[in-house]
């Protein structure tokens, strides 16, 4: 089926083209130079904007954590419900929606690849499950590795390059995408009851640092050329004065840097931008991260921006979660996955009035603001732990307007008010900034190739948005942005319709893709397992290791990515 | 069926017409109010003292008058579950019984039932933790299982009989059972009073004597006693209170000697 966009104005960061009036045609789900006009359906997009589809670097949808934070919130779900429509199914879920009704939430707000960022891999299975059940989008996830046992046990010995052979093996045997670090160390001191307290304080047992392992993670990143860098939760996440945690973990991995190209994804960095010693003198640290982003180029960051709502905190950061479920008295779920991960669940209310809250709403919007290159900070709320994605347009309009900021801003904690630098600072997002923290340089740091852009030969998953940016001025309208970025008026994914005003109108499955190695062919179904390999899956797991792989057929839509690495 | 239109807030900005055109869902499937029900409109009443009069069996209409802030809802007959569940004002007189989750997160204003009622009278809907926080319910009949669950703030009236564990969980508030209880009144209670004037088997264990009072005081009304006095729950440092009538529980004598 051939499609064509006519007269809109496109907004496409990766081809340097900002707000041009330009066709697109799009040819059997890629785009290409020209359609035939006649055959083709045409899609009039005059006075409204054309951008990629939205990529999303970092929110949880799936998998056994976020299944477990639907089982402990009815109270989340029933006031938030969609009906069954001739083609979508039910759903429910304010933060942690069902997986059908996630794939069309997304769908209607124009994003089309999503990254679920914390895959234990042990619940790989259920992750995939799920991901092929959230429809339309396409996905990818990253396996938690910081504190897997294996890696740190080479890293101890020093022995990268077996390290790296043994990260490919569980990437491809848990289908994965990217190397997750959730507070290296930390989780497997949380196996002891204890934390670590900063990047040198070393973990029980294994007698590694942080540093080390952040490092060695980062070496075998490079050693296997995975697209995205390695995808860290720092140390010391949601603690007082955590930024300089941040600073040193960011830097650590500097001298590893070549060609300028980033080789450290800081997540959520918004809840590692603390300053201050106790939750009573709080303050943010935004100045000083971003600062340090502006004069370093081998960092990316994303937001974790907290908004105004009752949510559900969610993080393979186990002791993290712990501290969260003393402060806050709530229900929760703490759970030690095997010799993996940890992980807990949470409920939270972030309110308007509390200082610490409403410090950490202004961090985020700090941190976006005051790093001057868009390609370095990208978009999200952590969903569900900032804040359930739906709120993204709210977030758009933040950035966009400094009148928007102010409205809230206005209803703040008055102490937090005072503290917060966001009047002093007066920088407002243009569409074309826009595009590029929200699916460009995600795309780029991602290092998707037929993403994020819109290219010839670039996948046709486009989003098209009511606003015409030559009439309406998103600094003083903002409300009218807010409006446009919730609903798109067309949403296309590989080349189909699948959203128009923001009612789906097809559902398609979207690709789940993941990290295949072409250099090295026993990686894969029969792997050179280190020799004590499948002992240790014997003693230690409740998984043979036999039934640990997760072969290619079990994916709906499997979209592997050959990588060359080195070894 | 789920019916959040039924209340005086919703009703009172819209004319007839409108008012049957109002979306309810039966089911899956969605239904305008008119299409179920007769609707008529009596007379113009000025401001915000809205009745609506319900006539019939509603067993099956769940969340009326929910939310709702000022007028009056009278059903003659049974009303279905989730009854005026988060309102914070007016009043809902109910001649029949009342299902489950009756007031449930109420803030304010007053229910009236003149029959029986199910579980959960004030309590929050499953996994939330936002109890009663003020108002009025005065039960009639008798009442199910966990009255005043996680309660907050306001008053319970019952004057029949209630079953187990009501005020679990309770954090402040009053809850009076002029009947019977069967059990486990108080568990997990942080603070809040619970004066039970009828019999009850057993007092949960993590409860403590305290003392022995002739009468307790419930906004201005008095309830003669004489009630033991018991502190818990201690499980959770709870300081609640739990009056339970001496005369008509001999069997609790025994704890009078550790007074």
């Amino acid at each position: 089926m051939s499609l064509l966009i006519k007269n809109g104005l496109v907004y496409d960061p990766l081809n340097n083209v900002n707000g041009e009036v330009m066709d697109i045609s799009i040819e059997d789900g890629r785009i290409v130079e020209d359609v035939d006009e006649h055959k083709a359906k045409v899609i009039d997009a005059s006075g409204m904007i054309v951008m990629p589809g939205g990529i999303d670097i970092h929110t949880h949808i799936a998998g056994s954590e976020v299944n477990s934070g639907r089982l402990l919130r009815p109270e989340d779900h029933v006031y938030d419900v969609e009906p069954k429509t001739a083609i979508t199914r039910s759903g429910v879920g304010h933060s942690i929606p069902s997986t059908f009704t996630t794939g069309y939430r997304y769908a209607r707000m124009g994003y089309t690849f999503l990254c679920n960022p914390s895959m234990p891999p042990l619940e790989a299975r259920h992750t995939h499950e799920e991901l092929e059940d959230t429809p339309i989008v396409d996905k990818v996830t990253y396996p938690l590795l910081g504190d897997w046992w294996f890696v740190l046990e080479f890293l101890k010995d020093g022995l990268v390059k077996e390290c790296a052979e043994h990260v490919a093996w569980i990437i491809v045997a848990t289908k994965g995408y990217a190397i997750k670090i959730v507070n290296p160390g930390g989780l497997e001191a949380w196996g002891f009851g204890r934390n670590v307290k900063d990047l040198d304080d070393p973990v029980p047992y294994f007698d590694i640092t942080p540093r080390e392992i952040i490092r060695g993670l980062c070496m075998v990143n490079k050693i296997l050329n995975l697209p995205h860098t390695i995808h860290v939760h720092t140390n010391r996440l949601g603690q007082p004065g955590n930024y300089i945690t941040t600073i040193k973990t960011m830097d650590c991995v500097k001298d590893l840097a070549t060609s300028n190209r980033p080789v450290i994804h800081i997540t959520h960095c918004q809840f590692s931008a603390f300053k201050g010693d106790s939750w009573a003198n709080m303050r943010s640290g935004a100045e000083e991260i971003a600062k340090y982003v502006n004069s370093h180029s081998h960092v990316t960051l994303d937001m974790g921006q907290v908004i105004f709502t009752d949510t559900t905190t969610m993080t393979a950061d186990g002791p993290w979660q712990f501290t969260l479920y003393e402060l806050s008295g709530n229900k929760w779920v703490n759970h030690d996955v095997e010799v993996e991960t940890s992980s807990g669940i949470v409920p939270f209310k972030y309110r308007r009035k509390s200082y610490v809250h409403a410090t950490m709403w202004s961090i985020g919007l700090e941190l976006a603001l005051l790093i001057k290159d868009p390609w370095k900070i990208y978009l999200t709320t952590d969903h569900p732990n900032g804040g359930p994605f739906t709120s993204y347009p709210k977030i758009i309009s933040w950035l966009m307007s400094e009148r928007a900021r102010e409205q809230t801003l206005k209803k703040i904690n008055r102490r937090a008010r005072a503290r917060s630098l966001l009047p002093s600072i007066d920088r407002e997002f243009t569409f074309y900034e826009i595009a590029i923290v929200t699916r460009a340089g995600q795309a780029r740091a991602l290092g998707l190739k037929n993403k994020g852009h819109l290219g010839v030969g670039a996948d046709a998953d486009i989003a098209i948005y009511n606003i015409n940016p030559k009439k309406v001025d998103p600094s003083r309208d903002y409300r009218a942005v807010r409006r446009a970025f919730s609903r798109a008026a067309y949403t296309i994914k590989g080349g189909e319709i699948v959203a128009i005003n923001g009612e789906i109108v097809k559902v398609l499955d979207g690709r789940t893709y993941w990290i295949n190695f072409e250099t090295s062919p026993q990686i894969g179904d029969t792997i050179k397992a280190p020799s004590d390999l499948k002992r240790k899956f014997r003693e230690y797991w409740t998984v043979e290791f036999e039934n640990y792989f997760i072969p290619e057929r079990f994916l709906k839509v499997s979209a592997p990515i050959f990588v060359r690495a080195g070894v | 069926m789920y019916a959040d239109c039924i209340s005086p807030d919703i009703f009172g900005e819209k004319n007839l017409e409108e008012i049957l055109k109002l979306k309810v869902w039966e089911g899956n499937k969605l239904k305008s109010l008119g299409d179920l029900f007769d609707v008529r409109f009596e007379r113009e009443i000025e401001g915000d003292n809205i009745v609506i009069k319900l006539v019939g069996n509603f067993i099956k209409v769940r969340r009326i008058g929910a939310n709702m802030s000022s007028g009056k809802i009278i059903i003659e007959g049974n009303v279905g579950m989730h009854l005026g569940e988060g309102m914070s004002g007016g009043e809902i007189i109910v001649n029949g019984y009342a299902d489950s989750w009756l007031g449930g997160s109420m803030k304010g204003g007053r229910i009236e039932v003149k029959g029986s009622t199910g579980d959960y009278v004030g309590a929050p809907y499953r996994g939330s933790k936002d109890g009663m926080m003020g108002g009025q319910i005065i039960i009639h009949g008798d009442a199910g299982r966990e009255i005043g669950h996680l309660m907050r703030g306001g008053t319970i009236k019952v004057y029949g009989s209630v079953k187990h564990f009501a005020g679990i969980g309770m954090i402040d508030g009053t809850i009076l059972i002029r009947g019977d209880c069967a059990g486990e009144a108080g568990a997990a209670m942080r603070n809040g009073r619970i004066i039970i004037c009828g019999y009850i088997p057993s007092v949960i264990p993590t409860f403590t004597i305290d003392s022995i009072r002739p009468n307790v005081d419930i906004n201005g009304e008095k309830i003669s006693g004489p009630f033991y006095r018991f502190i818990g729950d201690i499980a959770d440092n709870g300081e609640g209170k739990l009056f339970i009538s001496k005369s008509r529980n001999p069997h609790l004598a025994f704890y009078e000697k550790y007074l």
